[in-house]
């Protein structure tokens, strides 16, 4: 390939912790090979190129951008409109652009209960004059304006187009590779519509090897309360395992290590909503003949709606509080 | 992901009427609910009954579907326990509809738009009197009006999104 035909490639962070470029570092040497194919054009964290390169790209210059993060502000909103508009192909990377992912969990509280505990209610924030950020502030230099916040956290793809999701929090290495492989070997159509890439159809479950003795659960706990047994399913130990709810592609990394399944792959199979699937296939393994003992049951589960849309609050059926 | 949120109509505020989705499952509760109008029981024409062969076929996603589509309310209805036709369908749905409704009360959803209750096929008035109390109640809480709250957010078409508007 010569250096004139070279791909594009972008690779972009908005509203994420960062795990996602560091997962693309992840796949290690063959970064090398990746970037001997293609010529990296955007990617803030680890090259040093301003939004106004990106603008000043011809539509449709970036080969694959990658997007990893979820739109909660106008710049991120700015930069997911100015990165389709720049690349052929557009990636949803990771749990937060597809689904909101870990930031989405904010979608349960409303924009002044997160600025009064972030600001003023928080245990360890000393601000007796209770100051709270301001868009635009009047500085030595002029007016300056910072980004706008929106009152809840959306995908990606409530933004702009989508043509690929890699899902993962962050996106396995070896799954990412096998995705610019298949791209720089001309497998994968530039356009395509929200399709999956770097991960199977099965479930956490069907990849787990811990063994499942098929007895039903007689209480719950929490990960820090209890050392669970090697080798025995978690959640017929009592630890809540979303593996029966999220689709596979990890490996079940997780269990490997007695983690319990936090389900950061999203909904498996036909399930649409993780949250909802998962309280189905729990209602199902619980060892209580009563009412009242099913009752008891689900009460010791802490923070349902936390720990069932982890990942996925911005891509369930409700996407958050009211 | 393709939202259906989009197309929903709005409820117009004067004139509103609540919109109720009752999931039954076929051997108890539909006969129950047929009992009722056999009976001639009068109960408001609010709910809109989906008929389903056990309870334990009611996927909480159901329940999910219908409010994030615009019902007010959802009614739940199975055998009681020890009645299902299945033998073991409501062992399912005893241990679900509570922790699905401890789920949607952290979205902000008050426990009495979500009437979860065992109806057996003779049970025609104690139907009629769940749909009288829970159109009564879901009429005292006002609509819930899910599809325009994501679509004044922006979900499904990221069209002129505001700002959060309460920053100093
Ligand atoms: S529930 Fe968790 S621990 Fe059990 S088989 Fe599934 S993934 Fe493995
Ligand atoms: S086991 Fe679950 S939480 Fe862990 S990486 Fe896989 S999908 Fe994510
Ligand atoms: S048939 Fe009625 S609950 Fe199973």
């Amino acid at each position: 390939m010569n250096a004139v035909s070279k791909a594009k490639v972008a690779m972009y962070w908005a509203g994420s912790c960062g795990g996602c470029d560091i997962s693309l570092l992840e796949i290690g040497p063959h970064l090398l090979e990746l970037v001997a194919a293609a010529d990296v054009v955007f990617w803030p964290c680890a090259a040093d190129f301003k939004y106004h390169h990106v603008a000043s790209y011809p539509d449709g210059y970036i080969d694959l951008c990658l997007f990893n993060g979820s739109v909660r502000n106008s710049e991120q909103e700015r930069m997911a409109r100015l990165l389709r508009q720049k690349s052929k192909t557009l990636v949803a990377y990771g749990a937060c652009a597809i689904s909101g992912g870990i930031p989405a969990l904010a979608n349960l509280a409303t924009p002044e209960e997160l600025f009064a505990r972030s600001y003023t209610d928080c245990p360890s924030v000393d601000n007796p004059g209770g100051v709270l950020p301001r868009t635009e502030t009047e500085s030595l230099v002029g007016e300056l304006e910072i980004p706008h916040f929106y009152p809840q956290v959306l995908r990606l793809s409530d933004i702009v187009e989508v043509d690929y999701l890699i899902p993962g929090c962050p996106p396995q290495a070896t799954r990412v590779w096998e995705v610019c492989q298949a791209f720089l070997g001309g497998a994968l159509p530039a356009r395509a519509h929200e399709q999956l890439a770097g991960c199977t159809d099965k479930s956490v479950c069907d990849e787990c090897t811990l063994e499942k003795r098929l007895v039903k659960i007689s209480g719950f706990r929490r990960h820090h309360e209890a050392i669970p047994e090697p080798g025995w399913c978690l959640l017929e130990q009592g630890f809540v395992c979303l593996g029966a709810a999220t689709r596979s592609g990890c490996g079940a990394l997780c269990t490997k290590v007695n983690m319990p399944c936090r389900g950061c792959y999203g909904p498996s199979g036909e399930a649409r909503d993780q949250g909802a699937a998962f309280i189905g296939a729990l209602g199902s393994l619980l060892n209580a003949e009563l009412e009242a003992r099913a009752g008891e049951l689900i009460d010791q589960i802490v923070d349902p709606a936390g720990t069932f849309y982890r990942f996925t609050m911005s891509d369930g059926d409700l996407k958050g509080h009211r | 992901m393709a939202d259906p949120i989009a197309e929903t109509a709005a409820p117009s505020p004067d004139g509103w009427e609540p919109r109720i989705i009752a999931f039954l499952c076929y051997w108890c509760s539909y006969t129950g609910a047929d009992n009722a109008g056999t009976a001639r029981l009068k109960y408001p024409h609010n709910v809109h009954i989906v008929r389903l062969m056990c309870s334990g076929r009611i996927d909480p996603e159901l329940v999910t579907t219908a409010f994030a589509r615009g019902a007010d309310g959802v009614m739940v209805c199975g055998c009681h326990i020890g009645d299902c036709h299945y033998i073991s369908g409501n062992h399912k749905t005893m241990a679900r509809m509570p922790l699905l409704r401890r789920t949607l009360e952290a979205f902000g959803i008050e426990p009495g738009r979500f009437v979860f209750e065992w109806v057996s096929a003779a049970e025609g008035e104690k139907f009629a009197r769940l749909v009288r109390d829970t159109v009564a109640g879901v009429r005292a809480l006002g609509p819930l009006d899910w599809p325009g709250r994501l679509r004044a957010r922006g979900v499904g078409h990221g069209r002129d999104l505001q700002p959060w508007g309460a920053q100093p």
